[in-house]
């Protein structure tokens, strides 16, 4: 078969055939692909909740502004026998070694920390992402720790040993997790007072079902 | 050319990597583990038979002028397709390499089959070369990232071989450039001893 002429009209044709099965094959995968893509996330994310807030049997999710940048943290609160037991925390930090940090910081109600994961990060492999807990146990330094007076590493003054050669890394997590206490902090009010509210009204018929399955 | 020398020069004689000095970028920056090298390598190895295909099939009805648009256009499309069913049906992975499937479109391996090879040959030829070619490139990036991992990390696969911290360097760039050169030179050798 000879070769297609290059003029104009062949090839605005062409081009034109071409990306629109591009486009269509695109579409039908991206369609396919949805619903697992937000389950994974979604399943993820819930991992992370319930490895950082003590045993629940409920959860409200809330919305604050961030008290120093434009996005919103997701708060997650949860709720044993309509007791606020923990708040699970996605915060995040730009401040990392290459690009930004995304972590689930879980507070106890009194504001000490119990545990710290990781979600999303794109440290050094080796060195930074040694704050991913399957890698190494260092994110455990910040198990009840109480952020009232900031959560910093040794060499700002603070009291968490920084991961060797990796102290921007460790310096951002420690922002992350301050941010998420910070605005823990300046919404507790709303936090503590939301939380009775919701807990009298939604939660009641579904711990009214858990109990009854006991 | 034979079919079983179209598959096979992809590994020593004309491994991308090691010999014709091609999509180093994804070479350099993934390789810091194994792992990353491999899953990385074959997930360019699916985009490069695929796109292969493809090219091969259609070479005839792309007018020369806008060849290299379309191929483009192609290619883009195959990564945009792992990357979603990836993160769909193998989360844990994508997670490591999420950040470098998009990478593959700018990977001049994949361009450079599709304009030196599959322009100008058959589908069937077109498939074996793509299959060739990523296995090499995957191999060539398994082999470097397992060095740095040895080296930098102290383990293999993930897997602890010494205590201890490794040398840092060769988690870091300058590592990947030093791992690069030895294996060049090791390569260089060992097509001497061939030939």
């Amino acid at each position: 078969m000879a070769k297609k002429e290059s003029t104009f009209l062949n090839m605005v044709i062409t081009l034109l055939v071409v990306t629109a099965v591009a486009s269509f094959t695109l579409a039908s995968v991206y369609n396919l692909t949805k619903d697992p893509i937000a389950k994974a996330r979604e399943a993820a994310k819930q991992q992370a909740i319930s490895e950082v807030v003590p045993e629940f049997d409920n959860i409200v999710t809330m919305k604050f502004k961030s008290i120093d940048g434009p996005d919103s943290l997701e708060f997650s609160l949860a709720y044993k026998n309509n007791e606020l037991v923990g708040i699970a925390v996605a915060t995040y930090t730009d401040a990392g070694f290459s690009g930004k940090i995304k972590a689930m910081v879980g507070f106890l109600p009194d504001g000490t920390i119990k545990d710290v994961v990781h979600l999303e990060h794109a440290e050094t492999p080796g060195l930074g992402d040694k704050i991913d807990k399957t890698k190494s146990d260092w994110s455990n330094k910040f198990q009840n720790k109480n952020p009232e007076n900031g959560i910093k590493v040794k060499k700002d003054g603070g009291e968490i040993d920084a991961i060797t050669a990796a102290t921007i890394t460790s310096r951002a997590y420690c922002d992350a997790i301050e941010r998420a206490y910070a605005t823990f902090k300046a919404n507790l009010t709303s936090i503590t007072g939301e939380a009775d509210s919701s807990v009298s009204q939604e939660e009641n018929n579904e711990l009214a079902t858990q109990n009854g399955g006991e | 050319m034979g079919k079983l020398n179209i598959l096979t020069r992809g590994f020593i004689r004309e491994n991308p990597v090691f010999v014709l000095l091609l999509g180093l970028c994804p070479a350099l920056g993934v390789t810091t583990s194994a792992i990353n090298g491999l899953g990385m390598g074959l997930a360019t190895t699916f985009v490069l038979v695929m796109s292969n295909l493809v090219v091969s099939i259609i070479k005839d009805v792309i007018p020369n002028k806008v060849r290299i648009p379309s191929f483009i256009v192609i290619i883009a499309s195959f990564v945009t397709i792992v990357s979603l069913v990836m993160e769909a049906f193998v989360p844990a992975l994508f997670k490591e390499l999420g950040l470098f499937i998009p990478l593959i479109v700018v990977n001049c391996v994949v361009m450079g089959r599709a304009e030196a090879f599959a322009s100008k040959n058959n589908p069937f030829n077109a498939i074996i070369d793509g299959l060739g070619m990523g296995l090499g490139f995957a191999f060539a990036l398994a082999i470097l990232g397992g060095v740095r991992e040895i080296l930098g990390s102290g383990s293999f696969f993930g897997i602890p071989i010494f205590e201890g911290d490794g040398m840092l360097v060769f988690v870091l760039a300058p590592g990947a450039f030093i791992g690069l050169g030895y294996l060049i030179a090791l390569n260089n050798i060992l097509r001497k001893t061939i030939e």
